[in-house]
């Protein structure tokens, strides 16, 4: 039997950021993750550190995510290829670039220096842009990581810290006694602790329904390529106002780009799909024409949860004294993934998290029936 | 009604057509090859007038036997050459033709999708002037070009001899042949190869052509590194009497073949490890029907069994799409080619013990050779990953970048595998199996899409 503090199940970006601020704050941690850590949505994602363009209920936390990235290396030990290269958001139509402006003001007050580019001052300033792009909104700070260095070495340096990281285990059972939670592993790992974290990802619903709380939560595919390594040429990740694709320019020259939605193989696994691959190609040469005659090389997808509001559920739960959820982060969790960690260590910690994470509550779903 | 699809015209693939035309139906054959033939049969180009003996030497027959197969089945299948499969998924390859992609749907498909070189990297292994033995085979026959003015030939398997052979009937200068396999293990294995005489004598008939031509052949003979500042100069090697040095412009090597499965991944086939192969291989029955309803598998794609196997194979496979559609086929010939199939696999052990894979390699490596061209990934990174914890090969593949680059670990796989397999002291088997992610092969940007 293994006694904690506390148990997080789940080892993406969120559970393992948590793991390594508890394990900071003192408190003796277990993580239970069911593959490798960090080897789903929180390894396999486009690899975006955006600001820009979120939901303004989520732009306290993304701030200070933000703070949290800009010391990376001392937090994880390495520099996980972040880079604040800027993101631009393209606009395709004037009502497109004034949806840009309206978000600038909305976001005024939240400080991410958002500037907007007409056609002239983005082709000054970017031109690798193609001409369907009519304006930009640029987040200069805003930038790009490799989620596959970044989301694992959360969880290697909560295990520097002393957390305990239990990778290839699976939690078969999970129950209450009234003081604490008993959770035991498919492998015959059985722990105590007088809280867990669900940071489950796209297969968090099942905890949260055993303690009453289901969520009408679907599973996502986003699909995602990336070419050989190209002359450096992009120099600001980028996305395109109104969805469409992303892409973005890694300093040994391979782009990455996503957009679309593959397939799930079953459970776990994901492809990205034919018809997803050929609209990432056909729309990227239209958006950055240097592209054309370049090859793509792999392609992959993973597995994400989506609430129908396609914002997160984080925080403590309202059935169940103890229990803190966090996950459904639809596509964009991988920036604001430390933040989260960090408020969830809050809560444990000190009893309530820095901000307030109402607008995240998992209640707002308790009047809509699942079916 | 959805067509039945074969994919690829090599030996496997035009025998998998032929049978299936033969019982009345009309299958797409898809290559991605300008001409049929595979790369053991492959032919030179239209306007090129070489003879089948010179291009074929023994096989010249088997070669022309199946080119003039398919050739006489041109109006009843739909072949479709340098057409490249990129990705399949339920019941649909999606394919590359001349810029286009297309989705082409399918009731079966046989996937005789073959082989390429097994490459374990020796320092230098990058220099231009390095070639893998297919390639320089297929230099020579394709294109009637040599790799070099003086060339060597190192590493093992059956390849070995017959392109250093093949080289040197040419008029090219071999140098030497650098065979890694000890001698002794060749004459352990001779009981099994006595399974296929006819394919043994003409192995001893190569390696007495060449000692007859003054060509020195080595045994037990391990290519320590190739040299050279802008391209190929010499190389050193090393044997039981110590180390040796030659000079040389040209280098083709590789241990063996390995098969090319991608295609049978997307398809959904289930794998198992093969440890003749030292790899993971789509399950098949005797049949060659795969773990997935409507798809089989023929030919060296599903297991190194050669050009004579692939040709069975196919018609076997073939055989077993018709019955399970519901024509009625010769039970007699399905047995037949099931006992001449199992002769060679018998024959096929033999040539592992003959021509034994350097168990050796992974240990002796040196952390700064170059394992990984397309990332530019060494030893020692993928050493350093595995010592970090991550004993799985997706997981190191994700933290170093080994096999993600172009060739999609076609090239470093098997080479990154033992790697990871030695410094975790793990057995091969137990750290996983390189997942396949499209493309197979890449693709363009600003292709375009057909209907």
């Amino acid at each position: 039997m293994i006694e904690v503090d506390a148990v997080i199940i789940g080892g993406g970006i969120v559970g393992a950021s948590a793991a390594l601020f508890l394990s900071q704050g003192g408190r003796r941690v277990a993580l239970l993750e069911r593959d490798f850590c960090g080897s789903h949505s929180s390894g396999v994602n486009y690899g975006g550190v955006r600001r820009q363009g979120r939901p303004l209920s989520q732009l306290p936390l993304s701030q200070r995510a933000h703070e949290l990235w800009g010391r990376l290396p001392q937090l994880i030990g390495i520099d996980g290829e972040y880079q604040r290269s800027g993101h631009l958001k393209l606009a395709r139509s004037l009502e497109d670039f004034q949806a840009l402006r309206d978000y600038a003001e909305r976001s005024r007050g939240f400080g991410l220096g958002l500037q907007l580019l007409d056609r002239q001052q983005l082709r000054a300033r970017f031109p690798w842009v193609g001409d369907v792009a009519v304006g930009a909104s640029l987040c200069p700070d805003d930038g790009h990581a490799n989620p596959r260095l970044v989301s694992p070495a959360f969880a290697q340096a909560a295990r520097r810290h002393g957390a305990q990281i239990h990778e290839q285990t699976a939690v078969s059972q999970v129950e209450h006694d009234g003081q604490c939670f008993h959770i035991r592993s498919e492998s015959g790992l059985e722990l105590r602790a007088p809280w867990l974290l669900n940071c489950a990802g796209a297969w968090a619903g099942q905890l949260a329904a055993q303690f009453g709380e289901s969520v009408p939560m679907h599973a996502g595919h986003p699909a995602m390529l990336v070419t050989e390594p190209l002359p450096l040429v992009m120099d600001a990740s980028t996305g395109v106002e109104g969805g469409g694709i992303y892409a973005r320019q890694v300093a040994r020259g391979n782009c990455v780009l996503g957009g679309g939605q593959g397939f799930a193989l079953d459970d776990a696994r994901a492809r990205p799909g034919q018809q997803a691959v050929l609209e990432i190609l056909r729309q990227a040469v239209e958006l950055y024409p240097f592209l054309e005659g370049a090859q793509a090389i792999r392609t992959w997808s993973g597995t994400e949860g989506y609430m129908p509001d396609r914002q997160p559920v984080i925080g403590p739960s309202s059935t169940q004294p103890g229990l803190l959820h966090a996950f459904g982060f639809a596509g964009a969790g991988f920036q604001i993934g430390p933040a989260v960690g960090q408020a969830l260590a809050d809560i444990v910690c000190s009893g309530a998290p820095w901000t307030s994470l109402d607008a995240f509550s998992i209640t707002r779903f308790q009047s809509i029936s699942v079916a | 009604m959805k067509p039945v699809v074969v994919v690829g015209a090599g030996p496997a693939g035009v025998r998998a057509a032929q049978t299936l035309v033969a019982h009345g139906l009309r299958p797409i054959l898809l290559d991605e090859a300008l001409r049929s033939g595979g790369q053991i049969y492959r032919r030179q180009p239209a306007n090129f007038k070489r003879s089948p003996a010179k291009l074929y030497g023994f096989e010249a027959p088997k070669a022309n036997a199946l080119h003039r197969t398919l050739d006489g089945l041109l109006d009843q299948l739909d072949y479709r050459p340098e057409t490249l499969v990129w990705n399949a998924e339920d019941h649909a390859l999606d394919t590359l033709q001349q810029g286009r992609a297309a989705r082409l749907e399918f009731s079966r498909v046989i996937v005789a999708t073959g082989a390429t070189d097994r490459i374990l990297p020796v320092p230098g292994w990058t220099l231009p002037g390095v070639y893998s033995l297919g390639a320089a085979q297929i230099a020579l026959k394709f294109q009637g070009c040599a790799i070099g003015e003086r060339v060597a030939f190192a590493g093992s398997g059956p390849l070995l001899y017959l392109v250093a052979y093949q080289y040197a009937k040419a008029g090219a200068k071999v140098v030497a042949v650098l065979d890694s396999s000890p001698f002794s293990a060749q004459v352990r294995a001779t009981g099994q190869l006595l399974r296929q005489p006819a394919t043994l004598a003409k192995g001893i008939y190569y390696r007495a052509w060449l000692t007859a031509h003054g060509i020195p052949l080595h045994q037990g003979a391990t290519l320590h590194a190739i040299d050279g500042s802008t391209r190929v100069q010499s190389l050193s090697w090393r044997d039981a009497n110590g180390d040796h040095a030659l000079d040389c412009d040209a280098v083709a090597f590789a241990h063996g073949l390995r098969s090319e499965t991608q295609l049978a991944d997307l398809l959904g086939c289930q794998f198992d490890w093969n440890p003749l192969n030292r790899a993971w291989l789509p399950q098949r029955d005797r049949a060659g029907r795969s773990s997935v309803a409507e798809v089989y598998l023929a030919g060296d794609g599903a297991g190194i069994m050669g050009a004579d196997a692939a040709e069975m194979a196919g018609e076997r496979a073939a055989l077993a799409l018709l019955q399970d559609i519901g024509y009625v086929i010769t039970p007699d010939r399905a047995q037949t080619l099931e006992r001449s199939l199992q002769r060679i696999e018998g024959f096929r052990r033999g040539l592992e013990q003959a021509f034994a894979f350097p168990e050796d390699w992974a240990k002796n490596a040196d952390d700064q050779l170059m394992l990984c061209r397309c990332e530019e990934v060494r030893v020692g990174d993928v050493r350093q990953v595995v010592r970090e914890g991550h004993w799985e090969i997706n997981r190191a593949k994700a933290h170093c970048r080994v096999g993600m680059g172009r060739c999609q670990g076609r090239m470093c796989g098997a080479a990154a595998a033992e790697i990871i397999a030695c410094e975790s002291q793990r057995p091969l088997n137990e750290i996983g199996r390189l997942r396949a992610q499209a493309p197979i092969k890449p693709l363009p940007f600003g292709v375009e899409l057909d209907g």
